[in-house]
């Protein structure tokens, strides 16, 4: 390795590493909290049954996981100042981030909601429970506990999805790294450098996921029952 | 205290309940016998409106409620008189036994946390799970989880308690642990109406016995009545299958 490309990869690192600390991670986390409000919301009025508004999270879920997000972005960035709506990119990012996520995170959270089972919503009822009490106290905290690992799959899987963003002019770590390769013309050295500092992201996030499951008992719990260590072997097939 | 006249109830093109009357006294103990499929959980679960009967009224404590004329918090007022025990115990999993039992109380009546917790101590302490407070159903056996289900239904002084074959789901060995305590609480008085298959309770600790079948009550009367003189050929056959396989 020559000394010049070692000096870049060395110079890059912290130019790679401030706009992720400073953009990739804050867009990952705004967004994901958005998404996660979003997708509670938008599997407890499923979960309910209720009438119209149930129409209406079916067909969002429908538009969004049918169409490409970097679509998406396009439409709501390039596509709606034709219509004189203009957003920021950072904004827009985000808005399209969390809209994007929240109908992927509302299935998973449909599912582990209806994992709940009925019999202990009936006993909750029966016990002078209301509705929004037993899901509060009984079911969504179930629930939660089953879609951690999956939820934990859609977050690292959106820290990488927000390199999308350099599409729509934010400065997160791929455009970063962009400029650097069109000063230095180094583009292998320099892509691997961003997928390593990407890779170190998430094998942080994955840590937390462990620790996470372990404080909520799960990965206790299922290691006793056959059943689920059959499912969790599948699912590692399943990562997107 | 609890009357039920004419109870209907469909699934589908299914015809589950064809018209029931019921009654239930204070001090009550009430066997609902009859084959799989004959509407006795139906019946039951329209009690508490866990379903909704298509037709018929049901009387409670004075109170009428008729199909179609019952509000939320009708519904509310009548389960918080009423307590229920599941055949599938259908325990809150995120919760010890002890919150099981003081869920309801805390959550569902706004009592004071330092109550509810004597409460549903007492009534761990009564179904003989004193040493069990903390653990989580899925680390009980069945026996255990049924009468923590138990312990759940007295902590709210329920009026009545309906049980759903409180029995079916367990290993032979378990059973007596459930009924023992069912025994001990007919014995002081508590009024019971039991969906089961436990010919011994029916005859041994109810006083009164409901044979249905077809989503009709083909006889019914006194416990010791019924299995001394069945009056319907039906229930003599049902009766001899039974005493047949044990």
């Amino acid at each position: 390795m020559s000394e010049r490309l070692l000096e870049i990869i060395v110079d890059s690192f912290t130019k790679i590493l401030i706009p992720g600390i400073k953009v990739t991670i804050p867009l990952t986390i705004l967004s994901f909290s958005f998404a996660m409000v979003i997708a509670v919301i938008v599997a407890m009025i499923q979960f309910a049954q209720i009438r119209v508004l149930k129409q209406i999270c079916r067909f969002y879920i429908w538009v969004v996981r049918g169409t490409p997000l970097l679509v998406q972005l396009y439409v709501i960035f390039y596509g709606l100042p034709n219509l004189g709506i203009i957003i920021d990119p950072f904004p827009c990012a985000v808005l399209v981030f969390s809209i994007n996520e929240g109908a992927y995170c509302a299935e998973t959270m449909r599912a582990a909601l209806e994992s709940v089972p009925r019999g202990q919503i009936e006993a909750g009822y029966c016990v002078g429970m209301s509705y929004l009490q037993i899901m509060r106290r009984i079911v969504l905290p179930q629930a939660f506990r089953t879609a951690f690992p999956p939820l934990s799959n859609s977050l690292i899987s959106m820290v990488k999805d927000t390199s999308l963003a350099a599409n729509i002019t934010v400065v997160e770590m791929f455009m970063a790294t962009q400029r650097i390769v069109a000063r230095t013309y180094e583009p292998l050295a320099l892509y691997i450098e961003v997928g390593l500092i990407y890779l170190l992201f998430c094998t942080v996030l994955t840590g937390l996921q462990h620790m996470g499951e372990r404080r909520l008992n799960v990965a206790e719990e299922r290691r006793k029952d056959p059943w689920y260590r059959h499912v969790i072997s599948l699912n590692r097939f399943r990562r997107r | 205290m609890v009357q039920a006249r004419n109870i209907t109830k469909s699934f589908q093109t299914q015809v589950v309940l064809r018209g029931v009357d019921l009654t239930v006294e204070k001090g009550d103990v009430v066997a609902i016998l009859g084959p799989s499929g004959s509407g006795k959980t139906t019946l039951l679960r329209c009690l508490n409106f866990l379903e909704t009967a298509d037709g018929g009224t049901l009387e409670f404590d004075g109170e009428t409620f008729q199909r179609g004329h019952v509000s939320k918090r009708d519904i509310a007022r009548l389960r918080k008189k009423t307590a229920f025990v599941f055949q599938n115990y259908n325990l809150f999993s995120n919760k010890t036994a002890l919150q099981n039992v003081t869920e309801g109380l805390i959550i569902g009546r706004k009592m004071h946390k330092a109550q509810a917790l004597e409460i549903g101590r007492r009534a761990l302490d009564k179904v003989g799970l004193s040493d069990r407070y903390d653990y989580y159903p899925h680390q009980l056996s069945g026996g255990q989880q049924q009468r923590v289900g138990i312990a759940r239904a007295l902590a709210t002084d329920p009026e009545i308690i309906y049980f759903d074959e409180p029995t079916s789901a367990l290993d032979p060995e378990l059973i007596g642990e459930v009924l023992a305590v069912m025994k001990q609480l007919a014995e002081e008085g508590m009024t019971m109406l039991v969906v089961t298959h436990e010919m011994s309770f029916a005859r041994n600790v109810s006083n009164k016995v409901i044979f249905m079948e077809d989503g009709q009550v083909l006889e019914e009367g006194s416990s010791r009545e019924f299995f001394a003189h069945p009056s319907q050929e039906r229930t003599r056959a049902f009766l001899r299958t039974l005493s047949g396989e044990r």
